[in-house]
């Protein structure tokens, strides 16, 4: 099991290396940013002197060197529409993608495993066609244009919720979250609403798929001829045994939403590390891009490392059978 | 076709006598099952409609988008119903340059489908090579394809398309690349998951035991057989390439309204969202939905007939 581990954290480490010479060389291989920052009637002196501050005169293997250098003293670099430090400008902007992320998640949880449920308990329903119907929907129409039909609904024709922004941030337990506030609540409930839905498709599918599955065991049978209702039977027996599998697929699917924010909040102008993002692309602010990318392949190499290692530990034949 | 063989009785003994397979029978097997769900016979219609519409764009349209000496700006804005100084109805009305809405729809529903069928194409293709070539040799060239495969099936498919598309710059050819990028890896998957079941079999077996070259067994021997899942991928592939080239070109990195794909035509009716020109935004979005919604609606047959554990 150690031996496997270590094999793995190896692969994992190798995979961050590569991936980061290939953001890095991907990134500053598109167009000059100098060009982007400075005022065009600037004086030749002063564009050598930008140049060369932001190294930008050296070949690309030595300031991908001296990048690796100052990342290992923890330094990413500074921002060049922002001139701060990308390390702390990207921690500043994450509280609000995660509240946002949460709010989101807890909708699809509340919504999408009841929903499921119904529909695995009875298939045939017009409710459970339904409720499948809507999943479909919710899988299918883009992110972005559902965002934008929220706004023109609520924000715009009916005017009961504001279209976009974080709202007023307070404290919770001395975190400042706008979740503290009611009108930080009412910025983000469209916003987490429009996040939610594929998630919430997702949830509907897998737990009605293992509610249908659970229906027609053994165990399911016996409890019937114990008399138990079904109410017993599905919240005592079946909830239990499919909740493993749920919790694992959304756990995975938790990176995923980290992505599926990079629209939403575009969408809502909500200023966390995903709208964070596509300034960066559209203003080529090299340095924030470059951290974003890399903490973003961390992320899904720790996660697919977790993985790894838990299904190792749960089944044997994986860790025995190499990469089958 | 056994139902055939045990009405008759005798065909039982005889297994030569069961009728042959051959490839327009199977289509025409394939045709009466497809027809069962008149929702997806319904999805069909509504997606031979819509190639229609956006490939014969210049010959239905009543404007051409690309030509800007055919926009007035004193079409600008017109609500839909309302006729233009061309003197026809705009049925979905204009948008901020003077375009026909329906116009342009047409030609941004052209674009997405182009993009959308030629990166599932592509991505199809070299999916398929790295499914077979890693599931053929086995050993360290398979976990090291597949290992690539499956961390890239872990990362979204709508980063890794912005990530490249920021790296790639804007442009139809540069969306393409960066789709099939973010999408090979699907089909490499079921490729590799399908062939490793068919690898062990006995035919293929006798296939490698003969002289002929590798290229061969893997193409006319294996390749057949693991064709049926990955047509349902495909399907599905495509829609949400569509929906992806939509989401990029929204988010500002992909296409430019110049060259209005669906996704930069919302794009830009977003930017009047609160001035109350609904028609800019909703209705190419209705179009893209519908679009989307009618691809995987057909997949979801597709993978209903052509599931082998389904009873017949």
């Amino acid at each position: 099991m150690l031996g496997f581990i270590v094999s793995r954290l190896i692969q994992a480490i190798v995979v961050v290396f590569v991936m980061s010479v290939v953001v890095f060389v991907g990134v500053y291989a598109i167009g000059n940013p100098i060009d982007v920052m400075i005022d065009p009637g600037a004086t030749a002196e002063i564009r050598e002197n930008l140049i060369r501050q932001y190294g930008l005169d050296q070949p690309l293997w030595r300031q991908y060197l001296s990048f690796l250098g100052n990342v290992a003293e923890g330094d990413l670099g500074r921002s060049m529409v922002y001139n701060t430090s990308v390390v702390g400008l990207v921690f500043s902007r994450l509280p609000a993608t995660l509240e946002l992320v949460l709010v989101a998640v807890a909708i699809a949880t509340v919504i999408g495993i009841p929903a499921g449920i119904y529909a695995g308990y009875k298939p045939d329903s017009a409710g459970a066609k339904a409720i499948m119907a809507l999943s479909v929907l919710g899988f299918s129409v883009p992110t972005f244009w559902i965002g934008m039909l929220l706004i023109m609904a609520f924000a715009v024709e009916l005017g009961w919720l504001p279209s976009g922004g974080r709202g007023e941030v307070g404290t919770i337990l001395g975190i400042p979250t706008s979740l503290a506030t009611a009108n930080g609540w009412s910025h983000v409930i469209l916003p987490a609403i429009n996040l939610s839905l594929f998630k919430m498709g997702l949830l509907i599918r897998l737990t009605r798929a293992g509610m249908v599955e659970a229906m027609q065991t053994d165990y399911v049978k016996f409890a019937r001829a114990q008399g138990l209702t079904d109410r017993q039977i599905v919240f005592s027996h079946i909830l239990r045994n499919i909740s493993i599998p749920i919790v694992t697929v959304f756990g995975l699917e938790l990176g995923s939403t980290l992505a599926f924010a990079v629209v939403t909040e575009t969408v809502f102008t909500w200023p966390g590390v995903g709208k964070l993002i596509i300034d960066s692309i559209l203003q080529l602010d090299r340095p924030v891009m470059v951290t974003y990318l890399i903490l973003v392949v961390i992320l899904f190499v720790l996660i697919n490392f977790t993985v790894d290692v838990v299904y190792a530990r749960l089944d044997p034949r994986v860790r025995l059978g190499g990469s089958r | 076709m056994s139902d055939v063989a045990t009405t008759t009785g005798e065909t039982l003994a005889v297994p030569s006598a069961a009728p042959i397979e051959t490839r327009a029978t199977r289509l025409r097997n394939f045709w009466a099952d497809f027809r069962r769900s008149w929702v997806a016979v319904g999805a069909l219609i509504v997606i031979v409609a819509l190639l229609a519409v956006s490939f014969g764009a210049p010959l239905v349209a009543p404007q051409n988008p690309y030509d800007m000496a055919s926009l007035d700006w004193m079409d600008a804005f017109l609500t839909p119903g309302e006729t233009g100084t061309g003197g026809y109805v705009h049925i979905l009305g204009t948008d901020n340059a003077g375009r026909d809405m329906l116009s342009a729809i047409f030609y941004g529903l052209r674009t997405s489908f182009t993009i959308g069928v030629s990166a599932g194409a592509l991505a199809l293709a070299i999916g398929i090579c790295v499914g077979l070539t890693a599931a053929y040799f086995g050993g360290r060239v398979e976990s090291l394809l597949m290992r690539i495969v499956d961390l890239q099936l872990s990362m979204p498919a709508i980063l890794l398309a912005l990530v490249l598309v920021a790296m790639l710059g804007q442009g139809v050819v540069q969306i393409i690349l960066a789709l099939v990028v973010a999408q090979y890896a699907y089909f490499a998957r079921t490729t590799h998951g399908a062939a490793t079941v068919e690898r062990g079999k006995d035919y293929i077996e006798a296939a490698r035991s003969t002289p002929l070259p590798t290229r061969r067994v893997l193409f006319r021997h294996l390749l057949p057989n693991v064709l049926p899942p990955l047509i349902v991928v495909a399907t599905v592939q495509v829609a949400s390439a569509i929906a992806l080239e939509a989401t990029l070109s929204f988010l500002g990195v992909g296409l430019p309204l110049t060259e209005p794909s669906l996704g930069s035509l919302i794009s830009n009716g977003f930017k009047y969202i609160h001035s109350d020109r609904y028609w800019l935004s909703i209705y190419p979005g209705l179009f893209l939905m519908v679009t989307v919604v009618a691809i995987n609606l057909v997949g979801d047959q597709v993978r209903t007939v052509l599931d082998p554990r389904r009873s017949r």
